[in-house]
């Protein structure tokens, strides 16, 4: 069994060279920031795949090297490297990785061997994506869904090579993830440091464990469905393969069930959203809690919701399959259980709103992604009511209404909240701060961009504009003005994109140049911005592991001598307690 | 505490330490709640498998009108028998490891493990040799769901043997080099856990196999 920090009381072991320190580090640190810039360069890829993918569906026939093929190959990779390789990547890896041990009190992740060989595994999975470009025939271009039989059938892109490339990546990635999750939940479970009890954790951290477990317990479905596609497609199985006609020719395949894969796919994929959800829920609650300098509302309640979200979230995945053919009396109950999520969600947006409310509100930038994240999701969400009734979404289906609604959600806002998240703890990380001014116009611009990006495809899906669609063609139910908002979305689209680099120059930039940073300068009071050092160095803590003696979120507490407690300062040193207040 | 109490402190209240004791004076070893939390992941995987397997049986008696063409259950040659006799004996060597380490019979210990490590190879051997006794009798892969589902299932079912062979023969290694006798102690227990937990996954697997 691995060795593991949290038993073990002897010194920690340093490592000397530079490779030891930065290329194959076990600090959760490096870990951490090897995860994010991959997943963020992953993440580019898919972003010009998307900016294509609008050039084609704004300017059909401009761009004769655009073919059919090419653009659902763009939509299929495009889709499951944001999903997968960039926000599952970058929040738990990522974020999960640095914020975990630093919030929790604990010197690193309690195994940190296979720590470092889950980020090596992943990068791995990456590379095996990336081949998957250079195949003959290209990539999959089955959608991100991957449904058989077409996934491995004549007629669709990369169906000989694109999809082996593609599945061998997800069980590579799987691997990955299980090795970083129980690395994730055992470190919460096990290194919480003196006084941290499960109730004082920064909902951050929450969020994290939470998805991590979910995680766990999801992509193994994924992982099923992609080893025994692999079979299907490599070795003539038919799991999922029922008999066809191809060409005039009979398939050697048959009694597969194409269903079986839709449920196997979903049980993984709706999950999945919650995955990328919750540890942006736990990220925006500290947010909004430190920038308003309040506690948050409703802490108890913040960490059941969480917890019951979780829960419920596997119970509701053939909500994506209402057009599937599937018994009626499923789609009723699936579509109660999706509304019945909306509850604990919704007690979360109001916590969020309550806690802004009459709060001492910094309008700085990580507090203004922050709060764009609430609009984001508070529409995603309710355009998500629409299509959890199955009435209402037998049209919408397949349409531009659905992918204005999933880009709302679980696209644009896990993504503003990982800006949010960038912004904020870029000082600790760095060590050093970035420009406000830069940051507030890549604010505006991305803000307003992307619902400039959005909104009116939600429009063009009532109109009955078909999702995954090359170019329109002649359509009589189509008018003149939804090629008009392609048009303008396509334009947004490029000016969301070209505003990145604002980001990316900021950051970069400062990373050298920028001014030395304040080692709180948010006054925040969970445990990550109480380190002896900023950046904090190798075991975070020098000779003594902080102890706790408070939750996470005492600002403007009333007779305190500042606006915030630490969470490990000792209620004698301040004296608000009741007695000293009477 | 119960998870249940546990998880309705009300936090925001009465900052202090007083009631909180040292962490690592009630935890469990990291290893082993890593281990438990890798029995969740594992039994979904088996249970997914497991539940496509009964979906996709109940589907061709629609596609072939009931004539077994689609699906048909594959024969139970002896050495199926045989080795889930190796796989039980395999855990009870390390049962018997377990034990000896309670009592500090760091000899039987040894030895125990040895043979826990060795059966657990021949029941691989074993396996491989099943798949060898199908492929010549002509249940291939491809020929029938029901044979792809027995191959997919026993080869996740080893690879998670081979896992678990790979943590016993460090534990080995732990020993030969004289490390930390607690560790040592508990790496068995761990292998133990995980080994009873793969037994318990074959047997049920088995079952499903000749039930059906
Ligand atoms: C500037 C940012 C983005 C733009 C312009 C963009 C644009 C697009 C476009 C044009 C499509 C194809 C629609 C179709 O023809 O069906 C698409 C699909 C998709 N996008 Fe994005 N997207 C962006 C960011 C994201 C992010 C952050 C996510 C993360 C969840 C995401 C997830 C997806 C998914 C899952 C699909 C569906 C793929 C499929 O149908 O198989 N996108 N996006
Ligand atoms: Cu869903």
């Amino acid at each position: 069994m691995a060795t593991t920090i949290a038993d073990d009381l002897r010194p920690m072991h340093h490592p000397k060279t530079w490779v030891g320190k930065y290329v194959w580090s076990q600090d959760h640190k490096v870990i951490a920031i090897q995860y994010g810039v991959t997943a963020i360069a992953i993440g580019l890829v898919a972003l010009v795949l998307s900016v294509l993918m609008r050039l084609q569906l704004g300017f059909p026939g401009l761009f004769p090297w655009i073919q059919p093929e090419n653009y659902l190959q763009y939509v299929s990779m495009h889709g499951m490297i944001m999903v997968v390789y960039l926000l599952t990547a970058l929040l738990l890896g990522g974020f999960g990785n640095y914020m975990i041990p630093l919030m929790i009190g604990a010197r690193d992740m309690v195994f940190p061997f296979v720590n470092m060989l889950s980020y090596w595994i992943y990068l791995l999975s990456v590379l095996v994506l990336v081949s998957g470009f250079f195949v003959p025939g290209g990539p999959t271009g089955a959608g991100w869904t991957l449904y058989p039989p077409q996934a491995i059938s004549e007629g669709t892109p990369g169906n000989q090579w694109g999809i082996v490339t593609m599945l061998g990546s997800l069980a590579i990635f799987i691997i990955a993830f299980t090795m970083g999750g129980l690395n994730y939940v055992t470190t919460v479970l096990q290194a919480r440091t003196r006084g941290m009890t499960l109730m004082r954790m920064p909902l951050t951290v929450w969020g994290i464990f939470i998805a991590s477990i979910m995680g766990l317990l999801a992509f193994p479905a994924l992982f099923v469905a992609a080893i025994m596609m692999l079979l299907d497609h490599l070795l003539g199985s038919s799991f999922f393969m029922p008999a066809m006609m191809t060409m005039g020719q009979e398939s050697n395949t048959q009694g597969g069930s194409p269903l079986l894969f839709q449920h196997l796919f979903w049980f993984f994929g709706h999950p999945e959203v919650y995955i990328v959800a919750l540890p942006a829920f736990g990220i925006v609650s500290d947010l909004i809690s430190v920038h308003a300098r309040k506690n948050i509302f409703g802490y108890r309640m913040m960490v059941w919701a969480i917890v019951i979200i979780g829960g419920l979230s596997f119970l509701v995945w053939a909500h994506h399959m209402y057009v599937s053919g599937m018994n009626p009396y499923f789609g009723f109950f699936f579509a109660t259980s999706t509304l019945i999520i909306a509850i604990p969600t919704a007690i979360k947006v109001y916590n969020w709103l309550l806690t802004l409310w009459r709060g001492d509100i910094h309008l700085r930038v990580p507090m203004l992604f922050a709060i764009a994240f609430l609009f984001t999701f508070i529409h995603g969400g309710l355009t998500g009511l629409f299509l959890g009734n199955v009435s209402v979404d037998v049209p919408l289906s397949d349409t531009f209404f659905v992918v204005g609604h999933f880009h709302m959600v679980m696209g644009v806002s896990p993504i503003l909240v990982i800006f949010g998240a960038i912004y904020h703890w870029y000082p600790k990380i760095t060590g050093r701060m970035w420009n406000e001014t830069l940051g507030q116009v890549h604010f505006w611009v991305t803000f307003l961009g992307v619902y400039a990006v959005y909104l009116p495809m939600h429009y063009l899906g009532i109109l009955g504009v078909p999702r995954r669609y090359y170019a329109l063609g002649e359509t009589s139910f189509i008018p003149e003005s939804a090629h008009l908002a392609n048009e303008a979305i396509s334009v947004a689209a490029i000016i969301v994109f070209a505003a990145q680099f604002l980001f990316f120059y900021n950051m970069i930039w400062n990373l050298l140049r920028g001014p030395k940073a304040d080692p709180n300068p948010w006054g925040a009071a969970s445990l990550e911005w109480q380190t002896p050092q900023t950046p904090p160095g190798h075991g975070n803590w020098g000779p003594h592991l902080p102890t706790v003696y408070r939750w996470a979120y005492d600002y403007s507490v009333p007779h305190a001598s500042r606006d915030f407690i630490p969470q490990n300062e000792p209620p004698s040193a301040e004296a608000p307690s009741e007695e000293a207040a009477l | 505490m119960s998870l249940i109490s546990r998880l309705a402190e009300k936090s925001w209240e009465n900052p202090g330490i007083a009631e909180y004791r040292e962490p690592d004076s009630y935890r469990p070893a990291a290893a082993t709640v890593g281990v438990y939390v890798y029995f969740g992941v594992a039994t979904v995987i088996f249970t997914l498998i497991a539940a496509a397997y009964l979906v996709r049986m109940g589907i061709p008696s629609a596609v072939d009108h009931g004539t077994g063409e689609d699906w048909s259950p594959m024969p139970e040659p002896p050495l199926l028998w045989i080795n889930t006799g190796i796989l039980v004996l395999s855990s009870l060597a390390w049962e018997a490891a377990t034990r000896a380490s309670r009592r500090d019979d760091v000899t039987r210990m040894r030895s125990m493990v040895m043979a826990g490590n060795a059966l657990g190879v021949l029941f691989l051997v074993g396996q491989v040799l099943l798949w060898w006794h199908y492929q010549t009798a002509g249940y291939y892969l491809s020929a029938n769901p029901a044979n792809a589902f027995f191959y997919l299932l026993t080869a996740i079912h080893g690879l998670h043997l081979a896992g678990g062979i790979f943590a016993g023969g460090r534990t080995l290694g732990q020993m030969a080099m004289r490390a930390d006798g607690q560790r040592i102690c508990r790496n068995v227990r761990l292998c133990t856990i995980y080994w009873h937990y793969l037994l318990a996954v074959w047997l049920l697997l088995a079952a499903l196999l000749v039930v059906t």
